[in-house]
């Protein structure tokens, strides 16, 4: 009985095989470690890596959190131990975490983006997640997530060298985000991801100046949800890859909007610093949903709400 | 007993002074002094939980000293008894208790006094001091009496105790160690008086926080020794080390 429930759930992405078609967002789960104090992480269909870059990152200075009604401004930076640490002492680790691994991308130049591909389709991750979309490193990241022809550009170099499935995970702040996705599918992305955080900002009015040292910072949490899951939808109508559906989710009805939406599967972010077990209750929530709906294969309903 | 996320009833929230209270939650912790929980509400708004240190903890208890900032505090001081709130902790470092050995200079500014209480009854065999600094209402003090050998107050009103900052009337002098907890130019202050008599101190840091477990990198704080976090690595950091420039 435990098996079929199991079975309803898994999800396939590239012919990679995911438990359940929850996934833990990039930046807001480290590498999987210290929510493992919680909970057994092999539940999850998969973890993404904070976003990983060729070198070592030391990230933002100032403030890097702020909140704001249903959501969070973040200007981490991309800290993170660079691609050859990340293979070295965190893969093992999570390899051994029995869910799929998938490591997300960060860049400032095409040249990394390759670089950094060519390391990690040589690692023993199952997945890479292409980041052109971090709104919070100058030199490059989301720079290359706004115009359709840059982006067509960075994917198609990197696919050339990747030996992994590749998603390519979208900003929203793409001029075009139906344009974006359909030029990345043709530059030979696996999959999609999206979204990433809305460039925004705040002000502190006391100090009379932005709260951010960089000004602007990324948006995440429920207040984008809305936004997100049109994105996906608009999105899904017009490509034959895969989506994975990121962006203020909380709960398995958030979960199940995205698929209904067309999503193969689903990010969740912001909403583990609301509640670490959410992903699990997500798991169970779209489980419980799918019994008592009478869902017997969430491809049942991938994708019903379109017209 | 590990890191948990689970509903705890409140036992006690009350006011203390102008903007100060008291709350305490039922709760069975293995509680290392200087740790702190990140406590929620169960109110979808605001959606972070809020980072408080371990003010006391005594069978079943624990107990939280915090000030009445913004959204997350003011909902906290209309917490009822028997009303629910997400604790997730204990979390951080804490003070390292065990090899903290002598004479000890505990020195607090405002609400910086919150995790001293049970830092000064889980030292064992030393002999503290508290220095401590108000704006005004001097609040909570009476509690370490039991537990130190001699309190010195500073107000910056005058209103009690030495007219002026606690950084005024602190000498490390004749201490082994000193802990210290406050706003950060006043822990700064106490670092360089310490470098310059080769005192060990210990800060305890605050950063903005998100998940409090240590894996938003929300919460760095810079160290000699690059980018740390408060929530994991910390809060509680050898002096020099974080204001590096003192
Ligand atoms: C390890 C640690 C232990 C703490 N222990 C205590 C304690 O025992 N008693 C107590 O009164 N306060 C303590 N603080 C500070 C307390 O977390 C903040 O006062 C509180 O988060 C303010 O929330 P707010 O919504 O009321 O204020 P707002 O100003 O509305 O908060 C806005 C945002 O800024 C964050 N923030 C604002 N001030 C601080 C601050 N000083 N530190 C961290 N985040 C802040 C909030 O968490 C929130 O995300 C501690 C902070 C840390 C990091
Ligand atoms: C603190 C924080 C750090 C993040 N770091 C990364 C990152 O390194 N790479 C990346 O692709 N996305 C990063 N993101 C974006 C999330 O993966 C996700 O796309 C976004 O937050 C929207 O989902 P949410 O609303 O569920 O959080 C980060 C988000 C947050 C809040
Ligand atoms: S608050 Fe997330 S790493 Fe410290």
């Amino acid at each position: 009985m435990a098996g079929m429930c199991l079975l309803m759930l898994k999800t396939n992405i590239c012919k990679v095989e995911f438990k359940n078609p929850v996934i833990a967002a990039s930046g807001t789960f480290g590498f999987g470690e210290e929510y493992s104090a919680f909970y057994d992480v092999g539940r999850l269909g998969g973890i993404c890596t904070k976003g990983l870059t060729l070198n070592k990152k030391e990230g933002n200075k100032g403030i890097r959190l702020h909140e704001t009604r249903a959501g969070l401004i973040n200007s981490i930076g991309l800290q993170n131990p660079g691609i050859d640490c990340f293979i070295e002492n965190e893969l093992p680790k999570m390899k051994k975490m029995n869910t799929v691994i998938i490591a997300n991308l960060g860049g400032g130049s095409i040249e990394e983006y390759a670089e950094g591909v060519k390391k990690l389709s040589e690692s023993e991750v199952d997945m890479i997640e292409l980041n052109i979309s971090c709104p919070n490193v100058k030199s490059g990241g989301m720079a290359f997530g706004i115009k359709s022809e840059t982006a067509f550009e960075v994917v198609s170099k990197v696919k050339g060298y990747c030996k992994k499935p590749l998603i390519v995970k979208l900003s929203p702040n793409a001029e075009n985000i139906v344009d974006m996705a359909v030029k990345c599918c043709e530059a030979g992305a696996d999959a999609l991801s999206l979204i990433n955080t809305f460039k925004a900002m705040a002000i502190d009015i006391y100090k009379r100046k932005p709260v951010f040292d960089n000004i602007f910072a990324g948006l995440s949490g429920p207040c984008i949800k809305p936004i997100a899951l049109r994105m996906v939808y608009e999105v899904c109508k017009e490509v034959n890859v895969p989506v994975i559906g990121i962006g203020g989710i909380e709960s398995f009805k958030d979960a199940i909007e995205f698929i209904m939406a067309g999503a193969t599967a689903v990010e969740v972010g912001t909403a583990n610093f609301i509640n670490p077990m959410v992903c699990l209750e997500i798991i169970d929530g779209i489980k419980k949903f799918m019994e008592d709906e009478g869902i017997k294969n969430i491809e049942e309903i991938r994708g019903i709400a379109r017209r | 007993m590990q890191l948990s996320y689970k509903s705890c009833k409140v036992a006690e929230n009350i006011n203390l002074s102008e903007d100060i209270y008291k709350l305490k939650v039922e709760g069975d912790y293995d509680i290392k002094a200087g740790q702190f929980f990140m406590i929620k509400s169960l109110n979808e708004e605001p959606i972070l939980p809020r980072p408080i240190s371990v003010h006391d903890f005594e069978e079943g208890y624990v107990s939280f000293l915090y000030q009445k900032k913004g959204r997350g505090t003011s909902i906290m001081a209309k917490l009822n008894v028997n009303d629910e709130i997400k604790l997730t902790g204990p979390l951080g470092n804490g003070f390292d208790a065990e090899n903290i050995k002598g004479k000890i200079a505990v020195v607090a500014g405002g609400i910086g006094i919150a995790p001293m209480l049970y830092t000064v009854k889980s030292l064992k065999n030393c002999d503290i001091d508290l220095y401590v600094g108000f704006k005004d209402e001097v609040y909570e003090v009476d509690e370490f009496k039991k537990f130190v050998s001699n309190i010195y107050i500073a107000t910056e009103s005058g209103k009690y105790g030495y007219k002026g900052y606690v950084t005024d009337i602190f000498s490390p002098f004749e201490y082994n160690a000193v802990l210290c907890c406050g706003p950060e130019v006043m822990m700064e202050k106490v670092v360089k008086v310490c470098r310059d008599y080769a005192t060990p101190i210990f800060v305890s840091m605050e950063k903005h926080m998100a998940c409090g477990i240590g894996a938003c990198l929300g919460c760095t704080c810079e160290t000699k020794d690059g980018n740390k976090r408060v929530c994991k690595d910390g809060p509680v950091f050898y002096g020099r080390d974080v204001f590096i420039n003192a």
